[in-house]
């Protein structure tokens, strides 16, 4: 399921006193596959665009019988997979199994009295009349998926479980109805760096075999660096950069000026530009050391 | 005299095992200290120990000399501020200026003094301008310069940080990195930082790196994260630069255990050009 | 979202909004007071004269008035409708059955509406031009009870804080397929299960992270403690004072003199 947005804007309290414009004339693709990452602080639009995509944040034009669109407004286009997200035909509920959304501190979710019955909440809402034995084997695999033995949690209560395990049953009830395209909003956030780093290649492995598509909201550089294979860069509402790490982290400047951090990785290039050496990568640690030690390897 | 002294230490939760065992340290005044250690090693029960909100079973803990009891448990915690993680959980008040005014009105102080304190307090985290701003509206970095300047108006001499930048984005991390290390070097505030963030603890005289609730480690920053094998028997990661450069060396080419990227790439172009 | 906070304060700088909420208040119950004497149209016209350069002078937009008046206007009309038709009176101009509809009952309609409109157009200028903060502050120090403007100001302070909380959350299980929609009444209730748990978690997590802020500043009970910002009474306060008494006056006088409709 690719992801095609075009000319999307959303006004927050629209008509009011206090009404801010959240998206302006936001234009996106997301294809199948990539692991996507959204850059931007608070505030720049990210969170109202990854939740057009579930349908949680709905357009004008798909809630209104016959919407009638404001003198000089641009129809936008959004639509994820076969989905139009513009109609008011679509089927939301569906889309929502296929795109499944981790919010920020997805942990502060956790309600149920056991673990098992947590992370088979979405199942049983989605599949209705799914069977136990079926229930029970989703949910074990969702576990083990996110790192954790179903044995030694599913009949735990999930608020005895530590941080970073609460943050992977969370994660586990979101992609226990096997989504197409997978959202989280900061899916590291508040964790100490051990956790975050579990949670990274957590995500990796879901990439590819569980979930198609991955698409992450960040304020680390070096995650979206390492991880993606391209990002967007918000900024008051609008896209003004989408691009592969290895073309977007060579626009240091342009970040910097926008209040951004830089990966590691860049600072490192940055500084060896200023002596007078180049290095061409995609600014992933392990990219960087090869192009250095081939570096050597060719001077010599 | 020592800004804090702790000795023997011991604290356990009702049911749970220790939390902090026979801890012993000493921060001196004017000391940045940077605390560090994996989630659960007890570095934020520390922070409610040393003033006064959790109460020690064994051990004493004095605050520019005097012992924190219940006797002095006020005049304790007037000396030391804290700081907590969740920007939305630590203002009692709508208005800015009402909120910061807080712990002075509770010790008792008469109007003007209250005023001039909310006017320094403010003024040290740079939020003057927002004084009567609503701090439902503000981001994440000023409400918690707005709970810097609460702590401030009661004139600590020590404030404590306990993981106060984990919530918030690079930008309000950076406000709040900036205003600790002012308050540090302008109002000699003794400051004990409690972080999960590199580039922060670098930023202290000295660190230590609690395990299971004892203090496992003490050295400066740089010492600290130079200790690759024994960070990760904390539960530890190793700094981000620390591994690169630890996969350049391993790669044949010399270069130092550093955690400055300028470092590093001198010690590259060096190491490339010979 | 976060306007509730405010309840419906209206935020701009006026006469009004500068003057003393104990005066407002004072003046609420002097108003009141007024328009329940008066009991002609001579007084009723000052109140209402007194109330609208009230409006005007707080700088509150009069849509913003009159949106008050819409929340009690179907009650409004009721109560007048059934007096119409039940008031008894000696003109009688229509009867049928216990029915009837006087001269005196159409008066009395007509003063029934006008009262509660000037009644509630009054009360709601005091909160559109009194923070709920100002406005427990003038009520605490008239009773002298600290821990009512305290519990006040927490609520206001997170009340918005909480909805923003409760929208996440649903929108959370709403992303894993939950329906809070469709369904007969249990099944609705049932849905809820999955958000108030949560919600419950949170605000004893925050009351508690609360708690401990509180103590690291200081707090001890209401023994010992200071007010940063002290209500004083101003020139402003003497006006709004001497129209109130004015206005009681002026109302008393012209029933003792002038006598009903």
């Amino acid at each position: 399921m690719n992801i095609v947005c075009e000319h999307l804007t959303y006004v927050y309290d629209k008509g009011s006193p206090f009404a801010v414009k959240a998206l302006d004339d936001v234009s996106l693709t997301i294809a199948e596959g990539e692991f996507f990452g959204i850059i931007g602080h608070t505030g720049s639009g990210k969170s109202t665009f990854v939740q057009h995509l579930n349908g949680l944040i709905r357009l004008p034009s798909s809630k209104k019988k016959r919407y009638k669109p404001e003198k000089g407004e641009i129809l936008p286009t959004l639509k994820v997979g076969e989905y139009d997200l513009t109609s008011r035909k679509t089927d939301f509920y569906s889309l929502r199994k296929k795109v499944g959304m981790v919010f920020q501190y997805p942990e502060y979710q956790l309600f149920a009295e056991t673990v098992k019955d947590d992370v088979a909440f979405g199942l049983k809402n989605f599949s209705k009349g799914i069977s136990k034995e079926e229930t029970e084997r989703a949910v074990g695999d969702a576990l083990t998926a996110c790192g954790l033995d179903p044995k030694e949690v599913a009949e735990m209560s999930p608020f005895d479980l530590s941080g970073g395990q609460k943050r992977r049953v969370a994660i586990a009830g979101v992609i226990v109805t096997r989504p197409e395209i997978l959202v989280l909003d900061e899916p590291a956030a508040g964790l100490d760096p051990l956790g975050k780093r579990e949670v990274m290649a957590l995500l990796h492995r879901l990439h590819g075999s569980w979930c198609k598509t991955i698409v992450i909201v960040s304020h680390d550089m070096d995650e979206i660096a390492e991880n993606c294979t391209r990002a967007a860069v918000f900024s008051e509402g609008k896209v003004v950069m989408c691009l592969p790490p290895r073309q977007l982290f060579k626009r240091t400047d342009e970040l910097l000026s926008l209040g951004l951090d830089i990966p590691l990785v860049a600072k490192i290039c940055l500084a060896l530009q200023r002596r007078g050496i180049e290095i061409d990568c995609d600014f992933t640690a392990d990219d960087f050391v090869a192009k250095v030690l081939a570096l050597r390897r060719d001077r010599r | 005299m020592h800004a804090i002294e702790t000795k023997d230490v011991s604290f356990s939760y009702e049911g749970g095992g220790f939390r902090i065992a026979h801890l012993d340290l000493t921060v001196e005044e004017g000391e940045f200290l940077a605390v560090l250690g994996h989630n659960g090693s007890g570095k934020s029960t520390l922070a409610r120990l040393l003033n006064g909100i959790l109460v020690p079973d064994s051990g004493t803990i004095r605050v520019f000399g005097t012992p924190l009891d219940d006797q002095h448990l006020y005049e304790v915690r007037k000396q030391v501020g804290v700081v907590f993680q969740n920007p939305d959980n630590q203002t009692v008040a709508s208005i800015v200026e009402d909120d910061v005014a807080f712990g002075a009105e509770n010790v008792g102080l008469p109007r003007e003094e209250i005023a001039k304190r909310v006017e320094f307090a403010l003024g040290a985290v740079g939020m003057l301008g927002l004084r009567n701003a609503v701090v439902s509206r503000l981001s994440g970095g000023q409400k918690q310069r707005v709970a810097i300047a609460g702590v401030l108006a009661l004139k600590p001499r020590v404030m404590i940080l306990d993981e106060s930048t984990a919530m918030l984005d690079p930008r309000g991390r950076r406000e709040i990195v900036e205003v600790v290390k002012k308050l540090n070097r302008e109002e000699k505030i003794t400051v004990i930082l409690i972080t999960h963030f590199m580039e922060e603890a670098l930023l202290a005289d000295r660190a230590v790196v609690m395990n299971r609730g004892e203090i496992a480690l003490t050295d400066t920053p740089a010492g600290i994260f130079a200790r690759h094998e024994e960070l990760l028997t904390y539960n530890l990661a190793l700094p981000r630069i620390g591994v690169i450069a630890k996969k350049l060396t391993e790669g044949g080419l010399r270069v130092r255990d550093t955690l400055d990227p300028e470092q590093l790439a001198e010690d590259i172009a060096r190491s490339v050009r010979r | 979202m976060k306007d509730v906070a405010f309840g419906q304060y209206y935020p701009v700088n006026s006469f009004v909004h500068r003057c003393d909420p104990r005066l407002k208040l004072f003046f609420l119950v002097a108003f009141i007071a007024a328009i329940f004497v008066a009991n002609n149209f001579w007084a009723l016209g000052a109140c209402a004269a007194v109330l609208i350069a009230v409006v005007a002078l707080s700088r509150v937009p009069l849509g913003k008035v009159l949106r008050a008046i819409r929340g009690v206007l179907i009650l409004v009309i009721f109560s007048a409708v059934i007096s119409v038709f039940f008031y008894s009176g000696e003109t009688v101009y229509w009867k049928y059955g216990i029915l009837c509809v006087t001269r005196e009952g159409i008066f009395f309609s007509v003063f029934l509406i006008i009262r509660l409109f000037l009644l509630v157009i009054c009360s709601s200028m005091l909160t559109y031009t009194t923070t709920p903060v100002a406005l427990t502050d003038g009520i605490e120090s008239i009773f002298h009870v600290h821990v009512l403007a305290l519990i006040m100001s927490i609520a206001l302070r997170f009340i918005p804080i909480l909805m923003d909380e409760t929208e996440r959350i649903k929108n959370a299980q709403k992303a894993r397929g939950a329906d809070f929609e469709s369904g007969n009444i249990f099944k609705r209730i049932k849905a809820i299960v999955p958000i108030l748990i949560p919600l419950i978690l949170s605000a004893f997590r925050r009351a508690d992270e609360l708690g401990d802020a509180m103590d690291a500043r200081c707090y001890m009970g209401g023994k010992k403690r200071t007010k940063y910002k002290k209500l004083t009474f101003s020139w402003r306060d003497l006006v709004a004072f001497l129209t109130a008494a004015a206005l009681v006056t002026g109302v008393a006088l012209l029933r003792v003199y002038v006598g009903g409709m």
